[in-house]
């Protein structure tokens, strides 16, 4: 077996040194009763080559974004991943490394995620950030767990215009938490802050999503301070693409900043592994879950980085953990470190103007061409829904038929937007697609 | 070494992006962005050669043995990273409609099928995205379970062996059951004595690594099964271990009722320094109707599709349908074994077992018997005759070129060394770590200051975790802080 060194005569050496006679004598101590006596039920082994010509089959059956001009996003984005991200997520030293549980083993992984915290901490305007979350959903009940114990509060608020999963997900830890969840509606395609003010009271948090999950800009700062109002803690969900442009959730007065990290620097792979990312103010530290890098010196005197806090953690704590995270989503962290090094400042500003420039631009011609927006008076980030005047899933069919997918059909998760599409326009989009979108719409629909 | 930020320069720029001449809509007042985020200002050049000088400071098992308990350090073929970047997987977006995504629906159908058969159960989750997320959507399972025959009020305890990794206790309190902890005995194994005590009409599952922390197959498994089905309640099997087990002995025919397997562990995918991982769920078909939604199906047709009329699903645990590139690494590995992962597992426990052989001279074996695919040594000695302990010996390898053995863990054997050397180490790399191991205890008692000074080797020496924690300094340009005192 090609991944296993051991030669026969090695085996034979080594049994002897044992001091058994042959394999079968070192499960000895499993009952027969529990013993599998059958060979495994699986395919035979293939060769290398056998493998990629079987993968290559299948993975030449799905209509990914190099072959079907996409418009989907909805929560995953076709941003452009630069080729210094795979470039460096493809060293040994990094992809094969275990938790940096041994710190004189692990600086390079160590100090890249102290980079990474603060990468994060500058988007968000918070103190402290973790290592990563598992993505952009389960960020979202770890921010729950955090509330609750931050406040003694058990009601959990989050806006209908946040993504159905990110809700579902919540909705799915709640119980175990203890916690209820309530979801305020919202109003033209924005959430009102009078609704947020009424129903924060004695609730624990408020999540709410910027931009939203219509692609609307919300009046977060205004909602963040009907929360804080009412003493609950303000959650903001945030597209890390739009923070070149947008303000950061800790500088309008949110307790937590989440999200999904996926479009800043990780490829969609039909869902993941991404990485979800959380951050807080100074105060919620020792509430806040998973790992956190921090700087300190050796014997020395030299600068070094450990995991810090641990006492916070399941392996130290165990039941009065903070959470059961061990495993995170490091190297996709370090995917998202390695992208925004590359954009800097001025890139990520120029990839927001750039989304909002294209996403404006397919927003008028599809009106231009007769199509309504959702929510027409409201103000958009990369991502719009518009009116296609008939059942969404037949014009999705015969738009795919011509090599478009026009976009997510907002009917799966809201009522009375069956004739609704979520059209994401990344910076991979050029105005030429954008026409093709609006030519192979006015065919298709209506 | 610096940090990326103390080499950027204001002005420098590594991205291009496509030119526009669209206008850029105005972003309202109250919403725009004041100051720029201080992200590193460098050019591609200087980007590239700070990312690689880290990774020269940085030990993978592509670097050297890495003999982590429990964590299963094994050879990541790379054929599995090219397959997971094939464009038809890397660039397909979840929302694609089902029909532009057979292909990896398929690849996921068959994991599924797969892991049922390694796992001798009925139905595979693959959405957890860790061990720990497995973990828990299994007590919700289990939670859900109990509701629907009305038992959910009755049965609110989850036994739990001392051995146990943290991350079950953990799980426990975030799935809202109560805790009981059941003893190990002198063999190593569950007290079965104390266990007939803990369970009873109030219990809702046993939470059992097996083989255990200690590396050692509870002999008693018949018997536990026998305590807890007996009493109405489910079995939770952590398959952390089960590398040691794969073709031999499956949770399911040892009783339990789901079970999580970390897909980063066992089918080799990369740990990437902390993650990402994947952790599908197997469960017997009583645990079916309740898996998280949604669930990769085959049709009447032959075509694959996403069941979302799921009534008594718990609902969805994390975005789209689970770590799909993961899915595409695991998939590719049990490719390249078939049938022959019983091979894989006996391997991993022959390589165990000599290396214990080689070793338990030289160090304390607190349970002392044949092992399975890892084993815990002491260092109890050594620290009475010498004071050196666990962590001196774990700093000392470092200085012979190893990554250390998880230390200090489990929790029941003091100054403990876990050491799991996996299936894919040649005999010659076992005989150098032993041949480090017996220099180590050597020096401790000739020249225990060298140990002590461990790590010499080492872009740097032994850190200061206090200090870490005292003048707190999480992201780089904000000065130390103090951390706020708990509330």
């Amino acid at each position: 077996m090609r991944y296993i060194a051991l030669t026969d005569a090695d085996r034979d050496e080594m049994l002897a040194t044992v001091g058994v006679s042959s394999v079968e004598e070192l499960f000895r101590d499993i009952p027969d009763g529990v013993r599998l006596d059958r060979p495994l039920d699986l395919e035979r082994p293939l060769a290398e080559l056998e493998i990629v010509s079987h993968l290559d089959s299948l993975a030449a059956r799905n209509a990914h974004a190099g072959v079907e001009l996409s418009f989907l996003g909805a929560g995953m984005y076709d941003h452009y991943v630069p080729a210094v991200v795979n470039t460096i997520l493809s060293r040994g030293e990094f992809l094969t490394a275990y938790t940096p549980y041994q710190p004189e083993m692990s600086q390079g992984v160590l100090q890249a995620i102290f980079e990474y915290q603060t990468a994060v901490c500058e988007l968000t305007g918070m103190d402290v950030s973790n290592a990563s979350g598992y993505d952009g959903t389960t960020v979202a009940a770890d921010a729950c767990f955090v509330a609750k114990h931050v406040t003694g509060r058990s009601r959990i608020v989050v806006t209908e215009a946040t993504s159905p999963q990110v809700r579902q997900v919540i909705k799915t830890y709640a119980p175990g938490f203890g916690l209820e969840v309530v979801e305020i509606p919202h109003s033209g395609g924005t959430t009102d802050p009078a609704l947020v003010a009424e129903a924060a009271q004695d609730a624990a948090a408020v999540i709410f999503q910027q931009p939203n999950f219509f692609g609307c800009l919300e009046p977060a700062p205004d909602l963040a301070a009907a929360a804080a109002e009412a003493e609950a803690l303000p959650i903001a969900h945030v597209d890390p693409i739009s923070l070149g442009v947008l303000e950061g959730p800790g500088r309008y007065g949110c307790a937590l900043a989440i999200g999904e990290g996926q479009g800043a620097g990780n490829a969609m792979s039909f869902g993941g592994p991404h990485y979800g990312f959380i951050a807080t103010k100074l105060e919620h530290i020792r509430r806040m879950p998973g790992r956190i890098v921090g700087e300190t010196t050796d014997v020395d005197g030299e600068r070094g980085f450990v995991l810090t806090l641990s006492t916070r953690e399941q392996h130290i704590r165990r039941e009065k953990a903070t959470s059961n995270i061990t495993t995170n989503q490091t190297l996709l962290a370090l995917g998202g470190l390695v992208y925004l090094s590359w954009l800097g400042p001025q890139g990520l500003r120029e990839l927001g103007e750039t989304c909002m420039a294209l996403s404006s631009y397919a927003r008028r011609e599809l009106e231009a061409a007769g199509f309504v927006p959702v929510f027409s008076d409201k103000a958009t980030f990369k991502e719009f829904a518009i009116r296609v005047g008939r059942p969404a899933v037949d014009v999705v069919r015969a738009a795919r038929a011509k090599g478009v997918h026009p976009g997510y059909r907002l009917g799966r998760d809201y009522e009375g937007l069956d004739d609704a599409l979520l059209v994401a326009v990344t910076e991979k989009r050029t105005t030429e697609q954008i026409d093709r979108l609006v030519e192979v719409l006015s065919e298709v629909a209506r | 070494m610096k940090l990326i930020y103390e080499k950027s320069v204001p002005g420098r720029t590594a991205y291009s992006l496509p030119a526009h001449d669209l206008p850029v809509p105005d972003v309202p007042e109250s919403l725009r962005r004041a100051e720029p985020p201080r992200l590193p200002e460098i050019a591609e050049p200087d980007l590239v050669r700070h990312f690689t000088e880290l990774t020269t400071r940085n030990f993978g098992v592509d670097t050297g043995f890495y003999p982590l308990g429990s964590c299963t350090m094994k050879h990541n073929p790379r054929v599995n990273e090219r397959m997971a970047l094939l464009p038809g997987f890397r660039d397909l977006h979840p929302l694609q409609e089902p029909e532009g995504a057979q292909g990896a629906l398929e690849l996921m159908w068959r994991l599924q099928e797969i892991l049922a058969e390694v796992a001798g159960l009925d139905a595979v989750s693959l959405q957890p995205a860790a061990g720990s997320q497995g973990e828990l959507t299994g007590l919700m399972l289990i939670s859900a379970y109990f509701a629907d025959r009305g038992e959910g009020d009755q049965r609110r305890k989850v036994v739990i062996p001392d051995t146990a990794h943290g991350t079950n206790p953990a799980s426990v309190t975030m799935a809202g059951y109560e805790l009981v902890g059941v003893k190990t005995d002198p063999r190593g194994n569950i007290d079965l004595d104390d266990l007939r005590t803990k369970v009873d009409e109030e219990t809702a599952a046993l939470m059992l690594t097996n083989p255990s922390t200690l590396g050692l197959f509870d002999e008693g498994i018949e018997e536990i099964e026998r305590i807890f089905h007996g009493a109405g309640a489910l079995m939770y099997y952590d398959g952390a271990n089960l590398n040691a087990v794969c073709g031999i002995a499956r949770p399911g025919d040892m009783g339990f009722d789901v079970v999580h397997i970390n897909l980063h562990k066992t089918f080799s995918q990369p740990h990437g320094g902390g993650g990402p991982g994947g952790g599908p769920i197997a469960v017997r078909d009583i645990l079916e109707p309740f898996i998280p939604s949604p669930q990769v199906v085959r049709l009447d047709d032959g075509t694959f599709g996403l069941d979302e009329n799921r009534p008594k699903t718990i609902g969805r645990v994390r975005g789209f349908t689970g770590p799909f590139g993961v899915f595409v690494r695991s998939y590719a590995y049990i490719r390249a074994y078939g049938p022959e992962l019983r091979g894989m597992s006996e391997t991993a426990v022959l390589n165990a077992n000599y290396l214990l052989a080689l070793l338990r001279d030289s160090y304390d074996l607190p349970y002392d018997r044949l092992c399975m695919h890892e084993f815990v040594l002491s260092a109890r000695k050594l620290k009475r005759e010498h004071g050196i302990t666990a962590l001196d010996v774990a700093k000392r390898l470092m200085d012979y070129g190893f990554h250390p053995p998880t230390i200090y863990f489990p929790l029941v054997v003091p100054e403990a060394l876990m050491i799991e050397p996996t299936e894919t180490e040649a005999k010659e790399t076992l005989d150098a770590f032993a041949e480090a191991m017996h220099a180590i205890a050597r020096e401790a008692a000739d020249d225990p200051e060298t140990v002590k000074a461990a790590p010499r080797t080492r872009p740097v020496r032994r850190l200061d975790e206090v200090k870490a924690v005292k003048q707190l300094v999480v992201k780089y340009g904000s000065g130390e802080t103090s951390v706020p005192a708990e509330a």
